[in-house]
């Protein structure tokens, strides 16, 4: 319990600076008794799209909202600031994980993918040390052989975590780097391995085709669990939505982590995506040092984000 | 869920104007229903809040006071005003500005931004133009923090065979300072800094990145920003003009399918221009920025200027007139067309060029757009395998040597048919053309 408060204080601290912008915005508008007018729907509006929630879902939330405004359920500026709240929430909870990610004794493949710059390598080291924390065996798989100093950057954050990281020369096939990793990783008897993807724009026809094979290479290995983690960044716009797509057909998508998510951005991109994947969101990255990756929880992240209450446990 | 589909700025108006009754005089209450869609189009390319609405106020003022342009209908009036207006904002046609030099060398350039922004790869890509360009660059390694940032700079470094400075433990504005001098020693005449990844709200982390500014006086400060940035935008672009004051903007990543709103809002906010995009993984990928092009962009309405001189760096006008001359005479063979599908080929990945046609973006979004280059690829290898005798009267062709052709390229008889078929097909539609006859369902002939 102790663990989750202490979580709980980082993802407030990410996401203080979100509600202290715009969202926060929202709290004033609704919690100050007002009449419920035209001003106040584009209020509401304006602060959903500076979200980058964007404009159809905003629409389709906000008429929602009329008709029970209409329907005489949301009477008060009080009401609508919790039934938008509830609406929020209720969307991320819809989609529910698929799937437990690691499992101590099963062999788990958990393949990380995205577009360049997101924070892919970051993310691994944190849900390695992470996983290590809670006991499990991890492996890492520096299967970005693209980028210049991409497979050192995971041999650091390697170090630092104390996990074995398995790499070839930079320039290797990614797929022969996963099977080695896999072999590895059944030979060391661990739980888990965390395979990191070089960054690739979901429009590179070659790149999506290099993707696939990786996992038909895992898929191949007989690996009892194998899950496909997708990072976005918390500033990317409505772009996301469209990655979230293409990975999903080119790798499968179990879910995502939200990356940078300690910025001024708000990361409202991500009602769109896990609806159009229908992927829930698993972690969100709150910080640049090893612990500071949360679990997701919809109503935490709702909660913390449009500022009802003080947002604790 | 249905997903978000984004039609063309000019499909929705036109849609708007159907529905209208007036024609061919744009009313108030008729703009106020096309400006609303102009709202929707640009928060959908991500253009933020802030800057829509000073945009959609300016369109107004404009449009209402504007003259009615004999030829076109109100819905392309109203696009022609925000194109316009868009490519003002963006900076106007004057073509991509050039960087600015110091009073003496070195001139230093520095790259600042958001974590993943694409500075380090900026850099190198920087680098690699100056030096096309007959200077002497040399790479600042001024990122302690992000691990492997440093050999990341080297190893591109040395794949350009740039020089890269570094001190280990030495602090970024005083490694800054050193990396100057070095290229003052050493003759060369370009300082590229590559800082890290930081935060607009980490105050320490402005404060440093001031402070480098402080140190080496560059005459180009250039803000790093990748093109699928949201609505935070803004807020970026604010914050670094205002810590750190930057003189342009390097756009990333435009090789996405975004649509690059964050192009304006950078550019009205920062009020400075944008100097260069990075189209390409690749070192070579930075090119020079167009308003006209990104403001199309920014509609849905495809980039064929980008289409355009991508051909035309790939054929020159002699050649253009031979083929048309082929063409026309029906002598057009089996060796011309593989000639003219490498050129395709070779103006990039098929998928990626017909996202630059108008319309075209769209259609596609979220299909699977594998324009076959496998199936491109086996007809080059059957052209291939035939000699040039037969490439160039493919009528000679029998069951012989189709079986040869066959095992040469690894494809079967039925597949040289296919490919021969379908030739015989296209001499008769030139023919056809040149007799000034278009048959139907030709895909580009006119209407």
């Amino acid at each position: 319990m102790l663990n989750r408060l202490f979580r709980r204080e980082k993802l407030d601290q990410g996401v203080e600076k979100t509600r202290a912008g715009f969202f926060g915005k929202i709290r004033t508008l609704l919690m100050a008794e007002r009449p419920i007018d035209d001003d106040l729907w584009d209020g509401l509006e304006e602060l959903l799209i500076q979200a980058d929630v964007g404009v159809q879902l905003t629409d389709e939330i906000l008429d929602r909202l009329r008709g029970e405004h209409r329907a005489g359920e949301i009477q008060s500026s009080k009401d609508l600031f919790d039934a938008l709240q509830d609406a929020l929430a209720t969307a991320l909870e819809e989609i529910a994980p698929r799937r437990t990610l690691v499992e101590r004794g099963t062999l788990s493949a958990v393949l990380v993918v995205g577009v360049n710059g997101v924070g892919k390598t970051t993310s691994i080291a944190k849900l390695g040390n992470l996983w290590r924390s809670q006991g499990y065996n991890v492996v890492l798989a520096a299967a970005d052989t693209f980028r210049a100093a991409a497979i050192d950057q995971l041999k650091i954050w390697g170090e630092r975590a104390k996990l074995p990281v398995i790499a070839h020369q930079p320039g290797a096939d990614p797929s022969s780097v996963v099977f080695d990793a896999l072999t590895a990783t059944r030979a060391r008897g661990a739980d888990v391995v965390l395979i990191d993807t070089a960054g690739r724009l979901h429009t590179k026809f070659n790149l999506m085709e290099e993707l696939k094979k990786v996992r038909r290479v895992i898929d191949k290995q007989n690996v009892p669990n194998v899950t496909t983690i997708l990072v976005v960044d918390a500033t990317t716009g409505q772009n996301a939505v469209t990655q979230a797509e293409q990975f999903a057909k080119a790798a499968g998508l179990d879910g995502l982590i939200v990356a940078k998510l300690d910025g001024s951005s708000k990361g409202g991109v991500i009602f769109a995506v896990t609806r159009a994947v229908q992927a829930p969101v698993l972690f969100v990255g709150t910080g640049e040092k090893m612990d500071d990756l949360s679990d997701f929880d919809p109503d935490d992240f709702v909660e913390a984000l449009v500022g009802g209450g003080n947002g604790r446990v | 869920m249905a997903t978000v589909v984004f039609e063309s700025l000019s499909d929705r108006l036109q849609g708007v104007f159907r529905k209208l009754s007036s024609r061919g005089r744009v009313s108030e209450d008729d703009l106020k229903a096309a400006l609303r869609e102009v709202r929707i189009a640009l928060l959908e390319a991500d253009v933020s809040l802030k800057v829509v609405k000073q945009f959609v106020q300016t369109v107004q003022d404009k449009a209402l006071g504007a003259e009615v342009l004999t030829g076109l209908n109100p819905a392309q009036q109203v696009v022609k005003i925000v194109h316009d207006e868009l490519v003002e904002m963006l900076g106007g046609d004057g073509g991509p500005s050039k960087l600015a030099t110091a009073p003496t060398p070195p001139n230093v350039i520095m790259l600042v931004g958001l974590q993943g922004s694409g500075k380090t790869t900026t850099a190198a890509k920087l680098a690699l133009l100056l030096r096309k360009q007959g200077q002497r660059p040399l790479l600042v390694a001024a990122d302690p923090y992000r691990p492997a940032a440093v050999t990341q700079i080297q190893t591109l470094g040395r794949q350009l065979d740039i020089p890269v400075y570094h001190e280990e433990r030495r602090k970024p504005p005083e490694l800054a300072q050193d990396a100057v001098r070095h290229a003052e020693r050493n003759g060369l005449n370009y300082v590229i800094v590559d800082t890290a990844g930081r935060l607009v709200i980490d105050e320490a982390m402005m404060d440093e990145v001031a402070e480098i500014r402080r140190r080496v006086h560059p005459p180009e400060v250039l803000l790093v920003a990748d093109a699928m940035t949201g609505q935070d935008a803004v807020r970026v672009a604010e914050q670094f003009h205002q810590r750190v004051g930057v003189t342009g903007v390097v756009l990333t990543k435009m090789d996405s399918d975004a649509r690059g709103g964050a192009a304006l809002s950078l550019r009205s906010v920062a009020g400075v221009p944008i100097k260069f995009i990075g189209v390409s993984e690749k070192l070579e990928g930075l090119e020079p920025f167009h308003a006209d092009r990104i403001a199309s962009r920014i509609l849905g309405m495809g980039d064929v200027m980008t289409l355009i001189e991508r051909a035309q760096q790939l054929t020159d006008e002699d050649e253009a007139q031979r083929l048309q001359k082929k063409m026309r005479t029906a002598t057009f063979d089996l060796e011309d067309f593989l000639d003219q599908m490498t050129k395709v080929r070779q103006m990039g990945p098929l998928d990626q060029l017909l996202g630059l046609i108008p319309g075209m973006s769209q259609a596609l979004r979220g299909q699977d757009v594998n324009i076959d280059e496998k199936a491109m690829k086996r007809i080059e290898a059957m052209i291939q395998s035939m000699t040039p005798n037969e490439r160039r009267h493919p009528e000679i062709i029998g069951g012989s040597r189709k079986r040869r052709i066959a095992r040469g390229s690894g494809t079967t008889t039925a597949d040289i048919n296919q490919l021969l078929n379908q030739f015989r097909q296209m001499q008769k539609m030139m023919k056809m053309m040149s007799r000034g006859k278009m048959p139907a369902g030709f895909p580009f002939g006119p209407g």
